[in-house]
């Protein structure tokens, strides 16, 4: 477990490297995501003060992005993409296989927080479609079946 | 160092990766290589090259997309007789025999033999393996943008450069900004990103505007499903698009660059920041790019998952920081963009064709193409065609060359339907129009755009109303919701065809659909609301039997819908082999071995897997 000593440290560290221009508020707000695998309320206000801005204005924007998340995800992350190639190719039924199988539907985190299930717009690997990416491995031409296996694997 | 000792080096280079004398194994690791194995594959002759000592002096190199995306993982060996094979669909327990029969023996494998590739030794391949550029994919292609996708090492900016590359911005500074703007214009290069706006044009407005400061922007936030042409081009030739950029900056007059790319694409991302470095390192970045008084740089944004940021008005939002929403224009951005300044925008497959336009001349490239499509345009085969990938060819090809010819016709032998052009702000064009020639002006005609370039095959088993519901779906998700037009009426089409598809629909909707979407192009803010309906809109026009079906008739007529569907087993096709009960995700099929099995209507959930796993077709969906 981290302490919110170390978050602030930590936090302080990557804040240090932007100076306080406002176009630095994405940038930023990734390195901490990447950082911390989510946005804590301390990072928002960190950043906040950091650029001098409002909170509510980097929320603002970081609710606008699909790429923020504002609670920590699983252990493994699975994101299954639903782009038009993969949708006509059996995208929907992969992602409905994966949602039975563990039991919760996309956004959500497994109750263990072993793993967490997002669709995604389009990764552009639509010559290969179903896409699902487990981590940061891309799978292409998935199916129902193949794709309930490398769930199971998954520790 | 000169140009011409840069270029002298990077040809040397280049001629010791192309000469016979070391073996090389060459893997196309762009995303999609990747997601068919490629890494596994790389790691298979890695091993094998650690387990012999004769295997020392190979190369393994990865690079990017050649394009057959449906044939990945793709790895061409040269052997050490300088013969030269691609090989396709290439797994790890291959890797042995091709290390031990073509790396070690010289003696290339034919199974599994794609093609030759040009430049090398023939030798006795001749007759049992065609020729790269005879393979009917390949055949009508004419590559400018993806020149050298998956031929180089993106990672070695000397391939680039021995290729023809940087001597574009190199003659363009001889020349002086406005010559420069003159020839993009002698070129008829029109915008590739969508609404095909002429390039040279769009330029010179920018040199026009009166500011000490301008900016220049590479937008490569594909956003669109179902388009990949841009990672593609940025993964397998990043500096093809970086020095697209640089010769748009000194052209306009700016001295800034920006690249605003998806956050989804992290290989693009990486093969930018490294070409960026080796940039710097030979000069063609800095105060005084190339010796001379101009200065320029680059920065790469990465972009957070908006689908909107795409739209020029909105990425330089999100640039400065802010939420990425569209403003109306005027001011357009060459007066007043990024920063307030005056600002030029182009996407990556306009900027690479850029490069390739500065080297060889306008006129060369305004040979190719249409009289007002001039030049190649790349697109992204996916949906149901045999051969997914991605192709480039002369502007004013036919479709039905395209599918058929290049990409290997519709899938399993099914019936055309339609394609969809241009993502969801594209339309739908039906087989009645299979002729047509592919250019602008062509595709505007019967309802849809050019769009990036992505083409999505349709065949008879996929249902046009859901079609149109799934780009609705993704519209309605992606609009900002600044103006109401995009705002309500993306969420009111969306629930109008999620009705027809569930069976809800009314005869009235459609021409309810047919307002909405009216009022939708005139009054929205932006190209994300004004072109939303399209796809709709399209579908409606030519597939208006389809959607009374699914009105009157509560069918879909494709299968596609599940609430309007049921799947049944024929008994006299079912073997009872129990393929189906295995894979049934609810356990709806029941039946004994060797014995007809049944589906419970009550249990099942339409979700196909039992149609899928069928050997004998004997699931039938109504």
């Amino acid at each position: 477990m981290t302490t919110t000593e170390d978050l602030t440290t930590s936090l302080r560290t990557i804040l240090d490297k932007y100076d306080t221009s406002r176009d630095n508020l994405i940038p930023l707000l990734q390195e901490i995501q990447e950082h911390l695998d989510y946005l804590a309320p301390e990072a928002i206000s960190m950043a906040a003060e950091h650029l001098d801005l409002s909170e509510n204005d980097v929320y603002g924007v970081a609710t606008f992005y699909a790429q923020f998340r504002f609670h920590p995800p699983g252990r493994h992350r699975i994101k299954i993409c639903q782009g038009t190639a993969c949708h006509v190719r059996g995208g929907g039924m992969v992602l409905d296989a994966i949602s039975r199988k563990i039991g919760i539907v996309p956004g959500e985190t497994t109750p263990d927080g072993n793993i967490s299930l997002e669709r995604v717009a389009c990764f552009g690997s639509c010559a290969l479609p179903p896409v699902m990416v487990v981590d940061d491995t891309v799978y292409g031409r998935m199916t129902p079946r193949k794709s309930e296996k490398l769930i199971e694997e998954l520790e | 160092m000169s140009f011409a000792d840069i270029q002298q080096q990077a040809r040397r280079t280049w001629e010791r990766f192309q000469s016979g004398e070391t073996p090389r194994v060459l893997v196309g690791a762009a995303t999609c290589g990747r997601a068919a194995g490629a890494m596994d594959v790389i790691r298979a002759f890695r091993e094998a090259q650690a387990a012999d000592p004769i295997l020392a002096s190979v190369e393994i190199q990865e690079v990017g997309c050649l394009g057959m995306c449906y044939a990945e993982p793709l790895v061409e060996i040269r052997g050490p007789a300088g013969d030269r094979v691609l090989y396709e669909s290439v797994t790890p327990a291959m890797v042995p025999d091709l290390v031990q029969e073509h790396l070690r023996q010289g003696r290339p494998i034919s199974r599994n033999a794609l093609c030759r590739m040009p430049d090398g030794q023939q030798g006795e391949l001749q007759d049992e393996i065609p020729l790269f550029t005879d393979l009917p994919m390949i055949h009508h292609q004419l590559r400018v943008v993806v020149r050298n996708c998956g031929f180089i090492d993106p990672t070695d900016i000397d391939h680039y450069i021995a290729r023809g590359g940087y001597s574009g911005i190199t003659r363009a500074m001889d020349m002086g900004p406005d010559a420069v703007i003159e020839d993009v214009k002698l070129s008829g290069l029109r915008g590739r990103g969508g609404a095909g706006f002429p390039t040279g044009l769009k330029w010179s407005f920018a040199r026009k505007a009166q500011g000490d400061v301008k900016y220049v922007i590479c937008n490569a936030d594909e956003g669109d499903p179902g388009a990949f042409m841009d990672r593609s081009v940025l993964e397998g030739d990043p500096h093809a698009v970086l020095e697209g950029l640089l010769i748009a900056g000194y052209a306009v007059g700016a001295n800034h660059g920006y690249v605003y790319c998806r956050a989804e694409y992290p290989l693009a991302l990486e093969r930018l920041r490294t070409a960026i470095d080796q940039m710097r390192d030979k000069g063609f970045l800095g105060e005084n790019v190339l010796g001379s008084d101009f200065a320029f740089d680059v920065t790469i944004k990465m972009g957070a998952g908006a689908f909107v940021c795409g739209e020029e008005t909105s990425l330089m939002q999100s640039i400065e920081g802010k939420r990425g929403m569209p403003r109306s224009r005027p001011p357009f951005p060459a007066n007043a963009g990024l920063f307030g300044k005056p600002t030029n925008i182009n996407n990556v497959e306009t900027l690479a064709a850029v490069s390739a336009i500065l080297e060889k001349g306008g006129a060369w490239y305004a040979a190719i193409g249409t009289e007002k499509s001039k030049g190649t345009k790349t697109f992204s085969l996916a949906g149901k065609i045999t051969r997914t990938g991605l192709i480039e060819v002369p502007m004013g090809i036919s479709l039905r060359t395209i599918i058929e010819d290049i990409g290997g016709g519709v899938l399993d032998g099914k019936g055309f339907k339609a394609v969809q052009t241009g993502g969801p702000s594209g339309g739908c064009v039906p087989s009645n129009h299979y002729d047509l020639p592919v250019d602008y002006e062509h595709l505007a005609q019967v309802g849809s755009i050019m769009g990036s370039g992505g083409m999505i095959v349709i065949d008879e088993e996929s249902c046009m109303v859901d079609v149109a519901k799934y780009f609705l779906g993704f519209t309605e998700n992606e609009s900002c919701g600044k103006c109401v037009p995009c705002r309500m009426g993306t969420q009111h089409l969306l629930r109008l065809l999620t009705g027809i598809t569930e069976g809800r629909g009314a005869e009235d909707d459609l021409e309810t659909i047919r307002k909405i979407g009216d009022t939708m192009k005139k009054a929205s803010l932006c190209g994300l609301g004004q072109t939303a309906p399209n796809p709709a809109l399209t579908t409606l026009n030519a597939f208006m039997d389809e959607y009374l079906a699914h009105i009157r008739d509560h069918k879909c007529p494709a299968g596609a819908c599940k609430a309007l569907i049921s799947f049944t087993i024929d008994p006299e096709a079912c073997t009872g082999c129990m393929a189906c009960a295995k894979v049934c995700p609810v356990e709806a099929v029941s039946g004994i071995k060797k014995q007809p099995h049944a589906i419970d209507p009550q249990t099942c959930i339409r979700c196909g897997a039992c149609r899928q796993a069928c050997k004998f077709g004997a699931v039938r969906v109504e």
